[in-house]
């Protein structure tokens, strides 16, 4: 750690980012002007802005001071934050890259080097953006550590692989057993021993020691903050509700890749009363809620705009999706006194990693506790482990509890396999169904 | 209620067909006609020869539902509605009992669940490739330099298959080049694609179920060689209406016929 990088570092943290900041908010553009069947924005979005701009910015002078880490979403962090770790989130990343639709020219460098184009387009815009440097985020540090967990998919361990063979650097896996029915003690001891042998790799990696009391405090905070995330969707419950899904993709950001630092737990609390001040006032996201829907699957992150206005001009709102869920459904295992295991449980036990009964369930809850109408699923090409098993949980679904579904073809990140017109007659005839059909 | 004619237009991306009613729901004139490269002007174009057909003026027509992919170029229409719907309350139409319409159409095939009133309930399109679908049997009937009517023609269903995938046109078209490269009888070839076609809709049928009559629409209707290994496949006999193309207009007519009712007796109210 040279005395220079740290110099430069504190200096860029306590004047260079807010000076950055202040420098934004003047340059900003004039907003553009929110259509008429959405409600007034939330005030959290300049905040959770700053907190994203200012995390990418920092993120460069980080190197000589901090190691860095990129780590995947569903991994356990807690335990890199004990080491000070830097994080970078490439999931993040390519999904910032997909909603600035610059996905299929990342993806065409990763595609120009041979990975397939059937590849997930987060890892293909990750890597995309490790063979060029590009960014929207300005510069990005080269990661020190890698460190995934094949809770959400196995695609992750071989595209973490790729970056660790290219850059030559520790790759650090956690293996979550996937649970096809319940999970057993032999998953639980295996996975809380996993976090222990990783104590020692860590230490040596970024020359830190491990204190079990530091570890417990962010522990605590990440829970807090996991908690408050839950309640924020479950406020959502309320009618109108106080925010759309397309609000809370956006929202998410600081769980996924902040989760553990004081600066998520501080912005869910600022979220939260914002929330909470719409539910008492009776305040809805959209001018006129008359139907509630439920989003299952990652965001389309190119079209967010475009889906979010389609449906608020209909007068319809998602109120709940499996997708924000995730960062919230699990965190009621954790437990500071018995870490190991409770991460155990956790980790282990996310939507991702659990069997489709599970999963079914799950929706059949969420659908009747937010007094869902309708469900839109979107079968995405990068993600296999979300996609399969939609149609028969569709199924399912509007057998059990007639509910009117739809499917989209599309993709995450990579806006190429959007086909507008298509998906536009789906969504209409969708809406028909929904509204009785114009012939009723 | 003299007098009343009401109209379905449905810019498909093959064929832009239109149907127009009375205020009964008979049918007085339906017209079929290539789409080509300008959508609105097919539509213009083949209104106008409806109406001529017809013997109507074009102020006789109360309401007008664009239904299809091209529904937002009709700028004459008074309504749009999704082809899906349209298919639905069509079929319903021509035959009562309908329960599952299945739609075979130029871009995408789909299948469509209605209740005894015609009301969409659920319903199911192929995904973004055109396997499955009428672009396909164009592709094919090119590529064996047939017309669509000799490849539609009547084949001994029990006869040999050439084996044909079902999930990408351009994977089929070349496999069809490999297979005429082995000499391989285009009856068989014919007979693959067809299985093919069946095979894709089968998947279709399966993810939604099937309820009451099934209805085949859409212009691959008229394939008699591929009913007949659909109707093997489902176990059941079809119904196959007359003018199979003109069914989303038809439907897209009656939309508007309700429509025009609806609104009166919300005045009368």
């Amino acid at each position: 750690m040279s005395i220079r990088a740290e110099l430069k570092y504190k200096i860029m943290k306590d004047y260079g980012a807010p000076v950055l900041m202040a420098f934004q908010n003047v340059r900003r553009r004039k907003p553009r002007p929110t259509p008429a069947a959405f409600g007034s924005p939330l005030d959290s979005n300049q905040r959770l802005k700053e907190i994203l701009s200012r995390h990418y910015f920092l993120s460069r002078y980080a190197p000589g001071v901090k190691k860095v880490a990129w780590v995947t979403s569903g991994a356990p962090v807690e335990l890199l934050r004990a080491f000070d770790f830097y994080t970078i989130y490439p999931e993040n990343h390519s999904a910032l890259v997909g909603a600035k639709k610059q996905g299929a020219d990342y993806c065409g460098i990763a595609e120009g080097d041979g990975f397939s184009q059937d590849l997930c387009s987060y890892a293909r815009i990750d890597l995309g953006h490790m063979l060029s440097g590009k960014t929207p985020a300005g510069k990005l540090p080269k990661p020190d550590l890698l460190f995934c967990s094949n809770n959400i998919c196995q695609t992750v361990l071989y595209w973490y692989k790729a970056i660790a063979h290219e850059l030559d650097i520790p790759l650090i896996h956690f293996d979550a057993p996937f649970v096809t029915t319940e999970q057993t003690e032999a998953d639980i001891n295996y996975m809380a021993q996993q976090l222990q042998d990783m104590i020692p790799i860590l230490e040596r990696v970024s020359g830190r020691v491990f204190y079990l009391n530091i570890f417990e405090e962010i522990l605590e905070r990440s829970m807090e903050t996991s908690k408050t995330w839950g309640a924020i969707l479950d406020a959502m419950k309320a009618q109108p509700a106080p925010m759309t899904i397309f609000d809370a993709f956006g929202h998410l950001a600081p769980i996924v890749s902040l989760r553990g630092l004081p600066v998520a737990q501080d912005y869910y609390h600022i979220l939260m009363d914002e929330i909470n001040t719409r539910v008492t006032q009776g305040i809805g996201a959209i001018s006129d809620e008359r139907y509630r829907l439920i989003w299952d699957n990652i965001a389309i992150w190119y079209k967010v705009r475009f889906l979010a206005t389609f449906f608020a001009e209909r007068k319809m709102n998602f109120v709940t999706a499996t997708y924000t869920n995730a960062w919230a459904e699990t965190t009621g295992y954790l437990d500071v006194k018995d870490p190991w295991r409770s991460m155990a449980k956790t980790y282990g036990q996310i939507i991702l990693n659990n069997n489709l009964k599970h999963r079914l369930d799950l929706m059949k809850g969420m659908i009747k506790t937010y007094a869902v109408d309708g469900m839109v699923m979107h079968s995405t090409r990068s993600c296999k482990p979300y996609s399969v098993g939609q149609f028969d949980l569709r199924k399912a679904i509007t057998a059990d509890l007639d509910l009117p579904a739809v499917i989209l073809d599309a993709d995450i990140a990579d806006e190429r396999v959007w086909s507008e017109q298509q998906i536009q007659t789906r969504l209409e005839a969708f809406c028909e169904t929904l509204e009785g059909s114009k012939y009723g | 209620m003299a007098d009343l004619y009401f109209s379905g237009v449905d810019v498909g991306s093959l064929s832009t067909d239109v149907s127009i009613i009375d205020h009964g729901g008979k049918v007085l004139s339906e017209i079929v006609i290539p789409t080509g490269v300008n959508g609105s002007e097919a539509a213009e174009q083949a209104f106008n020869a409806a109406l001529k057909l017809a013997d109507l003026t074009r102020d006789s027509i109360t309401g007008i539902t664009a239904t299809g992919y091209g529904r937002a170029s009709v700028a004459f229409a008074t309504g749009k509605t999704t082809e899906i719907s349209c298919h639905g309350v069509g079929a319903h139409h021509l035959f009562p009992k309908t329960g599952t319409v299945i739609d075979i159409g130029g871009q995408d095939s789909k299948v469509i669940q209605i209740d005894r009133q015609g009301r969409m309930l659920d319903f199911t399109m192929n995904d973004k490739c055109a396997a499955g679908t009428g672009r396909f049997l164009e592709v094919m009937a090119n590529r064996l330099d047939l017309n669509l009517d000799e490849l539609s023609s009547p084949l001994n269903i029990e006869g040999d298959s050439a084996p044909i995938s079902s999930t990408c046109t351009v994977f089929a078209e070349s496999e069809v080049i490999s297979l005429l490269a082995k000499n391989t009888p285009r009856k068989e070839i014919v007979h693959g694609l067809q299985r093919s076609i069946v095979n894709r809709i089968w998947s279709m049928v399966t993810s939604i179920g099937i309820e009451g009559e099934v209805t085949l629409t859409g212009g691959v209707a008229h394939n008699k060689g591929l009913v007949a290994l659909l109707e093997e496949k489902l176990g059941l006999t079809l119904n196959i209406p007359e003018n199979p193309q003109t069914v989303g207009a038809l439907g897209g007519a009656h939309i508007a016929r309700r429509t025009y009712q609806n609104s009166l007796e919300a005045d009368s109210i």
